[in-house]
């Protein structure tokens, strides 16, 4: 798993949607954030880093 | 993020703040900071003021004030005076900061006091549906200014740096690493430090000046601000509408806790 | 022992603070109330104080605030226009339980007024000046030693009930020099805020215990409370509740009504056989005193009720008052503001009438003498 998500805290701004370099994210019907291609995602951080409500996390290899 | 959450923040989230307000990711900014210098959080205090951004402080786990609309420096004033060891920072609005704390923030700036100001900036008064701050562009639109603002902006730093602050930075939402290492400089630099940090208010900002999505508002904030080692190197045509960030003063000067501490140290030496 | 100063009120106020505990002031210059500031400019760095001259009244205020969360006991002290600019974080410091000490030196107002001349037109102010309903402590000292056991006292009272104390002097209090002997600082009582018996984690920052207080932690001790001016419920966090709202707004009041013996503090004069009793209180006791002693000379059965603590009204022992005497005469140096309280109290027990005088000079011993004769 690369994205965590904490649903019940997103408020749906689209601002990581928007910032994500491969399209990873969208927002299901109900505006929530929906992680829909995890395997494109490059856990590169820039939805974590902007996400105003804390919302959705990279996960961190564990070494 | 995740476990910053768990260390520096009280089981209170979602907070209050609109879809996309840029409150949480400067609130975040002032988290990592706190973090990469491991600051003892019984030994931190954040003072906040009355607006959107002013409501930052509950959700930190700390000692927490949230004070009166302008007050929250001199409320942080006394507790720097009594508590010198503390780290004491200040996160405030544009208006909180420099309308009705204006006077607060220039003396505070003057005495060079050891507090760490966080200004939110969103260029508005968020919290009471977006009338214009003294941070608001002229011409900008305002519920209080239907035709378009007639009052020219401060610049913040400017100000800060003329009134004599020793530590001046700015950053944007954007920049939001950018934002967590200014204001980490700031907190180790003894004196007043300031950090600007610009941010998006969709909702009372964003609508009446057609800024868009508050994806937009961020796309805005990294399309005109522009490091200010580069400006340097920039044409006056370049410049246009562009704002720099960055560490944009930094001196050496008397701190007032400091030299107040050796006061306490003569008095008391002289007896009397 | 101590030998006798001649020493100002002000002063004595200053001095009254260091013995209380006080280790913080900020504030704006302003007459009459600037020597409270300028002595302890010099006094509190000596005991390892700070003392900050502020860029406004507001910011003293604020400053205050601040340090005695912190958890320094901490003064202000100011006049008129500075009192005026105060009331907003005066409200503040009741709102959040925040105690601290406001030294207000009356001169005439409104505005600028008369600078350097005695008024007592603050009362109601000090009262009512803040916006919202609370609670309200207000004392009133007529000498140079009672500025300074009532500075103490002020303190005592704001860390028992978590309050803002206002100490309203006036200028021919605080200006006025008489002998002082400083008490042996042994025999003084002094009160501590309590503190959170609970560890943090369990320690609810606003939970009353039975007198209607919380104890009370400092910074740096763990607990990482939150303080604001917004309605809050006992964990100090906002609350939009109308339950919490109501009690919270209830408990202002009450730790203070339910306290009302502890807290009130009155003198009484000649009153056991009294006709007529003058009501007065600051500077104006003073001529009190010789007027009633001329009356006296003269077979005139008058005494004198002095309210020291005027918020909350000294009520049960004024109407006892009412209800021996013919007259009740209320002195005062504004254009009649404690009169109406004493009305309100006694219920028409007794006939109230108004000495007031806003002119600037204070109220003679002959215009109160005169005043008891008309009222016999
Ligand atoms: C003395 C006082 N005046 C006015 C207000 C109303 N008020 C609350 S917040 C605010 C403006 C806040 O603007 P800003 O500081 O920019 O904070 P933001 O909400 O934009 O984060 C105003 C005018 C108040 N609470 N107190
Ligand atoms: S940025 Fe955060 S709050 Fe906004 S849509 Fe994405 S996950 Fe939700
Ligand atoms: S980590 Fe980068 S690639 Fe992955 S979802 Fe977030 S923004 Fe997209
Ligand atoms: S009004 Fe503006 S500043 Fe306030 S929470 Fe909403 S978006 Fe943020
Ligand atoms: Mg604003």
């Amino acid at each position: 798993m690369k994205l965590k998500t904490n649903v019940k805290n997103c408020k749906g701004c689209g601002i990581c949607v928007e910032f994500c370099p491969k399209k990873v994210l969208e927002l299901d019907e109900v505006g929530k954030i929906k992680v829909a291609r995890e395997a494109d995602c490059i856990k590169c951080g820039q939805c974590e880093l902007r996400c105003p409500d804390y919302a959705i996390f990279v996960m961190r290899d564990k070494k | 993020m995740e476990e910053l959450l768990v260390k520096y923040f009280r089981p209170k989230l979602p907070h209050i703040w609109c879809p996309g307000c840029g409150n949480g990711i400067v609130t975040a900014s002032v988290v990592k900071a706190i973090d990469k210098l491991q600051l003892d959080q019984d030994k931190t205090a954040i003072v906040s003021g009355i607006g959107c951004s002013s409501r930052a402080s509950g959700y930190l786990n700390f000692d927490t004030l949230h004070t009166a609309h302008g007050r929250a420096i001199p409320f942080a004033t006394g507790i720097k005076l009594v508590k010198p060891d503390h780290n004491v920072i200040v996160l405030t609005g544009d208006g909180d900061a420099t309308a009705i704390g204006g006077n607060h923030f220039i003396h505070a700036a003057r005495r060079n006091i050891n507090l760490t100001v966080v200004v939110f900036n969103n260029s508005i008064y968020g919290m009471t549906g977006g009338q214009y701050s003294p941070l608001t562009p002229h011409r900008g639109m305002a519920t209080t200014a239907p035709f378009g603002n007639v009052d020219r902006p401060f610049d913040l730093c400017e100000l800060a740096k003329g009134a004599g602050a020793t530590f001046v930075a700015r950053a944007t939402t954007y920049h939001a690493n950018l934002l967590a290492d200014l204001i980490a400089k700031a907190i180790e630099h003894k004196g007043f430090a300031l950090v600007e940090a610009i941010t998006a208010c969709p909702v009372s900002f964003g609508r009446q000046n057609k800024m868009g999505t508050p994806a937009n508002m961020i796309k805005w904030q990294r399309d005109n601000a522009v490091m200010v080692e580069a400006m340097a190197k920039m044409k006056p045509e370049q410049l246009e509408g562009k704002f720099p960030i960055g560490v944009l003063h930094q001196a050496e000067g008397t701190e007032y806790v400091t030299e107040y501490q050796k006061v306490i140290k003569r008095a008391m030496g002289s007896g009397e | 022992m101590a030998k006798a100063v001649l020493m100002q009120g002000n002063h004595a106020c200053a001095e009254g603070a260091i013995a209380a505990g006080a280790r913080f002031f900020a504030g704006y210059p302003i007459t009459p109330s600037t020597e409270v500031a300028e002595l302890l400019a010099k006094r509190l760095p000596q005991v390892g104080g700070s003392f900050i001259q502020m860029e406004d009244e507001i910011a003293g205020m604020a400053a205050i605030i601040g340090a005695s969360l912190a958890g320094t006991k901490s003064l202000t002290a100011t006049s008129g226009p500075g009192f005026s600019l105060k009331q907003e974080l005066i409200g503040y410091a009741s709102m959040a339980e925040v105690p601290c000490v406001i030294v207000n030196v009356q001169r005439t107002g409104p505005s600028t007024g008369q600078p350097t001349s005695p008024a007592q037109g603050d009362v109601m102010q000090a009262r009512w000046g803040s916006h919202g309903d609370r609670g309200v402590i207000a004392l009133s000292p007529s000498s140079v030693p009672e500025c300074f056991t009532l500075t103490v006292e002020a303190f005592n009272l704001a860390e028992k009930y978590r309050t803002p104390v206002v100490l309203l002097l006036d200028e021919i209090i605080g200006h006025m020099r008489e002998k002082f002997v400083m008490p042996d600082p042994a025999s003084l009582t002094i009160v501590n805020r309590k503190k959170p018996a609970l560890p943090p984690g369990e320690f609810l920052p606003y939970k009353p215990e039975a007198d209607g207080v919380a104890p009370m932690p400092g910074y740096g001790e763990g607990y990482r409370f939150h303080t604001t001016g917004l309605v809050h419920d006992y964990t100090g966090f906002p609350s939009g509740s109308n339950a919490v709202t109501h009690e919270l707004i209830e408990r202002l009041h009450t730790k203070i009504t339910n306290n009302i013996d502890d807290i009130v503090k009155y003198e009484a004069l000649e009153l056991d056989d009294a006709e007529v009793a003058v009501v007065a209180f600051g500077g104006t006791a003073r001529s009190a005193y010789a007027a009633i002693e001329s009356a006296r000379a003269e077979g005139i059965k008058a005494g004198l009720f002095r309210p020291i603590t005027i918020w909350p009204v000294p009520e049960k022992q004024l109407f006892t008052v009412a209800e021996k005497v013919k007259t009740i005469i209320v002195a005062e140096m504004n254009y009649g503001q404690y009169v109406g309280e004493v009305r309100r109290v006694v219920c028409g027990k007794a006939n109230v009438v108004s000495l007031a005088k806003w002119n600037n000079d204070p109220i003679t011993p002959n215009e109160l003498l005169n005043a008891i004769k008309a009222g016999r």
